[in-house]
């Protein structure tokens, strides 16, 4: 167990509720928690288990006219937080208790320049003077690693990058050595390059300081990286809590094993993921609103079943692999697709520039290269990962294989049709042969219109089913079919949670019967054990009707799940194009190789390697 | 900067002559002409009673010297080389319009500017008062009144204002700009003379802008307040004072500066009406009364001028904007 005796913050049965039109909705229930000196406490749990609302809590930063701290005491420092008066507390935020938060991109203020936002909590504390603040800024951001702090002090936020951001709001957050900082998925909305660089200097320097941190995310892999002891959260309340190494190896609770089981990892063969359904069920009281978890046997049947059944990875023909330069002369020939088959999508030097102009005239002096001449095929049932970081031109490169924007250069054919050089008009009755489900289950469907509405919205347009009734019927089995009951048909989209929307717009994808979907970071928002149950479903729906796919990720685990080829891409280029696996066990390109060991890993060895490295600095 | 606005007011040159050719023709179309207004028009003529006076002769010379019955091209570029000599006349009177549209036009911008400053110095604290306390008593009575002001009509509340001060014997004045015995006054009374003169008619202007402007402002700070950087702010531990006027004041601009490039030519179009009322004697006042008459070169002049103001409003947004927001860059507004 974690030592009370010198822990930093103590909860103690805090209960957090936020009022509803029906009263209180209780987001936090009892939570009793120590984070102890100089300890990273890495705390767990999916969207809406109440882990940010229990950092906000902590900050006394829930808004006051809708949210409560019904009961329950945090002890910080021998002050309980609960009863502090908010003049103390303020001046507590900032000094003893920091925190940083997941968008690094809106978390700064975008009309003042970064530097003077950081010396404003130096000088709110006074911590420094108006006369010396400014060198205190630029040791804070040399300590963080902003290269060239003296000049990057006058850029405003939107000049730097995001991992860049992300130092800043940390060094603001250091500014004045807090007992306790408060990361909030600090690196949930960063590239996994940036990740690893993050994740690094948080814990670097949480042991130069010997601060306490409670780390909060919803990856597991994340909390391997960086967490000393973990706590894991499920609807509110805390369901298992102990050192890192015996929740990772000795998980007791059945939504802690779900969670570790759920999550894609680089090594796993597997051919479908578990889900927490797989661990335990959930049985709720309808009249109180109560729940009971009941613990389920790990290896369901429909495990075994889905790695017999489910098929292998399928390569692009022999000859073609072989012309990328990889030796597949060990792999059978019953994993490739057969020679002399042509290819459903052929894409040939697709280029997308966007202009940049400058001068009085507004001349066009150069070009964004956001796609800068890429070839690929992909074949029938096959799926193509498309990899790379924010701004590699993954997401342009699935907008305009769907026409959705112009391209500069460059062919690609769909299905024998000269796609590329259709006019608007000609493509318009082929469209639905190709459909994309997109990133943010939110933002993707229309908040006024019905799931029927969406479902038969396009069913209409292409004329399939005979009358209104009949498309309404082919709705309610497409909604079967991706797991969602006929009696959703007249809802609308805010009734239904991330994982339900995002089935419904693959449901809505799927309505117009085509042949290829381009899934342009189609689980990114969602949580793990909702993305393993999304990617789940979305092998069963291309093995049961043939589908092909553009898989569009910028994580490598996920995209080596379910990808057959995958294409690397960097800065606009395929820098490497082959087998998923190959691609993994033996990366040739520089890029390649970073991006697969940023991604933070789950394994004992690096756990015990990680602990053993961190004692030793901790000793010396 | 300076290339920026040159450029911008180089493309105002086109946008211009455009809005002038529209203007031209919309005038041109309507029926009748000064030569009409003059002399008794196309009944009159019909009936020989012109003949009879020898004033047919007189209304053909008239016609002449002005062009009047010249294909409308040939009329158009007439006027355009009269506009780059400055000879702007009135047809009947035969003058110059400039000694009676410079003063009116100083009265205008003078009460258009006033009003403007009130509108946004008064709109934008009540705007953040409403909407640091959303929904609190205070804020539902500001949006109550505000709601009732902004639907009631400009003329029918001046007329009604005019006639409750006469009836009640306040002492403001309800007419003109100047008591008639102003010349004698020495500088201080007849500074607060014409201040006086000025309530009405300033706050016939003010209310219902004021009233839109700060609805924006809530609405524009409520949807900073929300915004992570807000809270980022208040972690470091800032006072609710200062998170509002430090951190959310600036960013809740932009709406409210999009919306004075709208503002200035609804104020101008809006005061017309006003002055009427109040007998200011402003461009507005010169506009209608030119309307009435036909007279051309009145009603294209004061036209191109709101239309300038108009454009200057938007440029001088667009300039504002940038020095606001510095994510907007003169380089990357296009």
């Amino acid at each position: 167990m974690i030592e009370t005796t010198s822990a930093v913050l103590k909860i103690d049965h805090l209960v957090t509720q936020f009022r509803t039109e029906n009263g209180y909705f209780t987001a936090v229930n009892g939570l009793t928690l120590n984070i102890g000196k100089g300890r990273i406490l890495g705390l767990v749990g999916e969207s809406g288990s109440g882990k940010s609302v229990t950092s906000l809590s902590i900050m006394r930063l829930l808004p006051e006219s809708s949210a409560r701290i019904a009961e329950g005491t945090m002890t910080f420092l021998g002050k309980d937080l609960v009863r502090l008066p908010s003049r103390q507390m303020q001046e507590l935020r900032g000094h003893d208790i920091s925190m940083i938060f997941q968008e690094p991109g809106t978390s700064l203020n975008p009309v003042y320049k970064v530097g003077s936002q950081v010396a404003e909590v130096l000088l709110l504390h006074q911590q420094a003077t108006s006369g010396n603040v400014m060198q205190r800024v630029i040791e804070l951001f040399h300590e963080v690693g902003i290269p060239h702090p003296a000049e990057r002090i006058h850029s405003y936020p939107h000049e730097m990058s995001g991992g860049q951001k992300q130092r800043v709001m940390i060094a603001m957050a250091l500014a004045c050595n807090p007992q306790l900082l408060i990361a909030d998925e600090p690196t949930t909305a960063l590239d996994v390059t940036i990740q690893a660089q993050i994740l690094g200097l948080i814990r670097k320097l949480q042991q130069t300081r010997q601060m306490s941190v409670l780390f909060i995310t919803h990856d597991l892999g994340v909390i391997a990286e960086i967490a000393d002891d973990v706590a894991v959260m499920y609807r509110g309340k805390l369901v298992e809590q102990g050192p890192i190494e015996e929740i990772f190896t000795n998980p007791q609770h059945p939504y802690t094993r779900g969670l570790l089981a759920c999550r894609p990892t680089l090594e796993s063969q597997k051919k479908r993921l578990n889900t927490v359904a797989d661990f335990m069920d959930v049985v709720e009281n309808q009249a109180t609103g109560e729940y009971t978890i009941v613990p389920k046997h790990a290896h369901s049947e429909r495990m075994v079943l889905a790695e017999k059944n489910a098929r292998d990875r399928l390569f692009s023909p022999r000859s073609e692999v072989i012309s990328l330069g990889y030796d597949v002369s060990a792999i059978p020939e019953n994993r490739f697709i057969p020679e002399g088959t042509k290819p459903l999508l052929s894409v040939r030097d697709l280029q997308v520039y966007y202009p940049v102009r400058t001068g009085f005239l507004r001349r066009v002096t150069g070009h964004i290269k956001a796609v800068d001449g890429i070839s690929f095929n992909v074949y029938r049932g096959q799926t193509l990962g498309l990899v790379g970081e924010s701004g590699c031109g993954k997401t342009t490169t699935g907008r305009a294989l769907m026409r959705l924007i112009s391209f500069t250069g460059g062919e690609f054919d769909f299905n024998g049709i000269p796609w590329s050089q259709l006019s608007e008009r000609n493509l318009r009755p082929h469209r639905r042969k190709l459909q994309i489900v997109f990133q943010d289950p939110y933002a993707s469907l229309n908040p006024r219109m019905t799931v029927e509405a969406h479902l038969t919205e396009a069913m209409a347009v292409h004329q399939l089913g005979a009358s209104k009734n009949d498309r309404r019927d082919m709705a309610a089995q497409l909604l079967v079919e991706v797991g969602l009951k006929e009696e959703h048909l007249p809802r609308y989209p805010h009734e239904f949670s991330g994982g339900q929307r995002q089935r419904i717009c693959i449901a809505r994808a799927l309505a117009v019967e085509p042949e290829f979907i381009i899934c342009d970071e189609s689980v990114s928002a969602l949580d793990v054990s909702v993305q393993a149950q999304v990617l789940n479903l979305l092998k069963d729906l291309q093995e049961k009707r043939g589908l092909t796919y553009i898989f569009i990720s910028h994580d490598l685990s996920v995209v080596k799940f379910m990808s057959d080829m995958i294409a690397v891409m960097n800065q606009g280029r395929l820098v490497e194009y082959g087998p998923s696996e190959l691609i993994y066990a033996d990366p040739r390109d520089e890029y390649t190789r970073r991006l697969i060991s940023a991604i933070p890993q789950v394994s004992e060895e690096k756990l015990r390697q990680r602990i053993a490295a961190g004692n030793k600095e901790t000793a010396l | 900067m300076a290339t920026y606005i040159f450029r911008r007011l180089l493309l105002m040159i086109p946008t211009l002559f455009g809005i002038l050719v529209l203007s031209f023709i919309v005038i041109k179309s309507t029926p009748g002409d000064p030569a009409s207004g003059r002399f008794g028009g196309a009944a009159a003529a019909q009936g020989g009673m012109n003949a009879e006076r020898g004033t047919e002769d007189a209304e053909k010379a008239f016609r002449k010297n002005f062009k009047l019955d010249e294909p409308l091209y040939v009329q158009f570029f007439w006027f355009v080389g009269r506009i780059f000599r400055g000879e702007m006349i009135y047809y009947t009177k035969q003058g110059s319009i400039w000694p009676d549209l410079i003063p009116a036009m100083k009265i205008t911008l003078m009460i258009n500017s006033i009003v403007f400053l009130l509108v946004y110095l008064l709109a934008i604290p009540m705007g953040i008062f409403s909407a640091t306390a959303p929904h609190s008593t205070g804020d539902r009575i500001m949006t109550l009144t505000l709601f009732v002001l902004y639907s009631l009509p400009s003329f029918w509340v001046a007329e009604m204002l005019r006639l409750g001060v006469l009836e009640s014997n306040l002492g403001l004045p309800v007419s003109g700009l100047q008591s008639p015995n102003a010349d004698r006054l020495s500088l201080l009374p007849w500074l607060w003379d014409y201040t006086l003169h000025l309530v009405l008619p300033i706050l016939c202007m003010t209310y219902a802008s004021l009233a839109y402007i700060s609805r924006q402002m809530r609405a524009g700070m409520l949807e900073v307040v929300r915004q992570d950087y807000i809270r980022t702010a208040k972690a470091k531990g800032c006072s609710p004072a200062r998170v509002i006027w430090v951190h959310a004041l600036r960013n809740s601009l932009f709406p409210i500066i999009t919306l004075f490039a709208s503002l200035l030519p609804a104020l101008i179009g809006g005061s017309v009406i006003i002055e009427y009322i109040f007998n200011i004697p402003g461009m507005g006042k010169l506009t209608i009364d030119s309307v009435f008459s036909r007279e051309y070169d009145m009603i294209l002049v004061t036209m191109m001028l709101s239309a300038v103001l108009t454009l200057l409003g938007i440029l001088i947004s667009d300039i504002m904007y940038v020095l606001v927001d510095p994510r907007v860059s003169f380089e990357s507004k296009n």
